[in-house]
């Protein structure tokens, strides 16, 4: 029975050092997604809040079809749709040999994009909450609109919105295992293969699972920490901080 | 010429015509897939969420914990752990006499989504009911209502509507994530794409299986929008 969880281990034939490594590559896939999903989220927040309306069209129409669409679709559709396309173009160019898609980019751009759609939802919301004052005595203040948003808006924006980006990073962090199926070797890749050599599924999903849910937990404890830390000024209002 | 081959034609895709049938057949897998888990784990969910704030301390332990490790972990990999996993212990489920249920790949899919799809409604509806003010259970005591009486007649009325929102949210993120499904081999609405691209080599098909999911989805949540907007209407929120 325990000669089993040596498979765990760090021995020779065991699988500790590979669940690492793919533990890492989670990791790193979901912290690289995430400011580049927010950073797009909000510039698609901005274009749901536009005043004009072809930026207002396109950022509805983006967001509710890669909220509408399976994540895992979306991954299939970016790996191998830009696979093609930059295939054509080196071909075009005139570049010897093939183009292939590293996964860890294709990967991140499906999350990616998946995340600003979700984000832009947050985003929004927190943005409304924004009273229009604030803007209006940062214009009559002499500043510019961008310096109005980068220094009077966005810092108020973050702590709104922290709540809702804390459940979106949950989410990102959960979504990470579909990259296993572009072979990336993440955490659910690393296992399928342990799985495929040692033929003891439940011993390796299960592990995969508890360092999910280790990631999972750390998570929540310190989005709670962020948001607790984001309200510190706010205390006196009540209901805000614990 | 059958009618699912019709869409394909209309559209001029030869490859979304030679599969329409076998997508539609996917498509129908899906929504057994989707509607069999989400009403079962609403089923469960009402009296997880039940357990969990009115049973005792044990029970809400457990649920506490269930609910943590479902919603904590990638439905993937619990849907591999389910289907893999407990496939390895076939002398036992064959003793039992559950093995037929453990051995297809359906089955598997829809016991994973089922419990993953509870834990969530058990967290939203536990959130609801919380929101219910004392003073609706209050009331109902003091007019002699049974404890029971109370939760059926005055609060989970008011929990459900409250809760109508995020379990329309959660209908939407089953339908997407049912598209694991086809991890396991089978031929859901994915699974029939994959197949699909696997023979004929047009990423196209994957845009036709797309615009599929994203009108299935859009229309639920516009049907989900209506519904609610009805049930609310003797209420002053909007």
């Amino acid at each position: 029975m325990f000669d089993k969880f040596a498979l765990l281990g760090f021995g020779p034939g065991g699988w500790g050092l590979p669940l690492l490594q793919g533990a890492g590559i989670t990791i790193s896939i979901a912290l690289a997604t995430l400011p580049f999903g927010l950073a797009l989220g909000l510039i698609v927040a901005l274009g749901k809040r536009s005043e004009k309306a072809v930026p207002r069209w396109l950022a509805t129409v983006y967001a509710t079809v890669f909220r509408g669409v399976p994540e895992l679709l979306t991954l299939y559709i970016i790996y191998f749709g830009i696979q093609v396309l930059l295939q054509e173009l080196w071909h075009r160019l005139g570049l010897p040999g093939n183009f292939s898609m590293p996964p860890f980019v294709a990967g991140m751009v499906a999350l990616g994009v998946v995340l600003s759609a979700f984000s832009s939802e947050v985003w929004v919301g927190a943005l409304n909450s924004i009273q229009k004052g604030q803007r209006e005595a940062a214009a009559a203040l002499g500043l510019s609109r961008s310096q109005a948003f980068r220094l009077i808006v966005f810092p108020q924006l973050i702590r709104v919105a922290l709540p809702g980006l804390g459940n979106n990073w949950m989410v990102l962090l959960k979504e990470t295992s579909l990259v296993s199926v572009i072979t990336l070797p993440d955490i659910m890749f690393i296992t399928t293969r342990a799985n495929v050599t040692t033929k003891e599924p439940f011993l390796f999903f299960g592990a995969a699972m508890l360092i999910y849910l280790a990631f999972s937990l750390a998570s929540a404890w310190g989005v709670a920490k962020l948001e607790a830390r984001s309200n510190r000024g706010f205390a006196a209002f009540g209901g805000a901080t614990r | 010429m059958s009618w699912c081959e019709y869409p394909g034609w209309f559209l001029g895709s030869e490859v979304f015509q030679n599969y329409g049938c076998r997508m539609a057949g996917g498509l129908w897998i899906t929504t057994e897939l989707v509607v069999i888990s989400v009403v079962i784990g609403f089923m469960l969910a009402v009296g997880l969420a039940i357990a969990r704030l009115y049973g005792p301390r044990w029970a809400q332990m457990a649920i506490n914990g269930y609910t943590t490790f479902f919603r904590g972990t990638p439905l993937l990999c619990q849907l591999f752990l389910i289907y893999y996993g407990l496939g390895q212990f076939r002398p036992f489920w064959q003793d039992v006499g559950l093995w037929w249920f453990f051995r297809e790949p359906f089955y598997c899919a829809l016991f994973t989504f089922t419990i993953n799809t509870a834990a969530y409604q058990a967290e939203i509806l536990r959130g609801a009911i919380q929101s219910i003010p004392r003073g609706q259970f209050e009331g109902a005591l003091s007019l002699g209502l049974h404890r029971w009486a109370t939760l059926r007649h005055v609060i989970m009325p008011q929990a459900m509507i409250l809760g109508l929102r995020p379990l329309g949210n959660e209908l939407i993120v089953m339908i997407k994530s049912s598209a694991v499904a086809s991890l396991v081999t089978l031929y859901d609405l994915m699974g029939a794409t994959k197949l699909a691209f696997s023979r004929s080599f047009d990423l196209t098909i994957y845009l036709y299986a797309a615009l599929i999911y994203l009108v299935l989805v859009e229309v639920i949540r516009r049907i989900w929008d209506r519904v609610e907007l009805r049930l609310t209407r003797h209420m002053a929120l909007r």
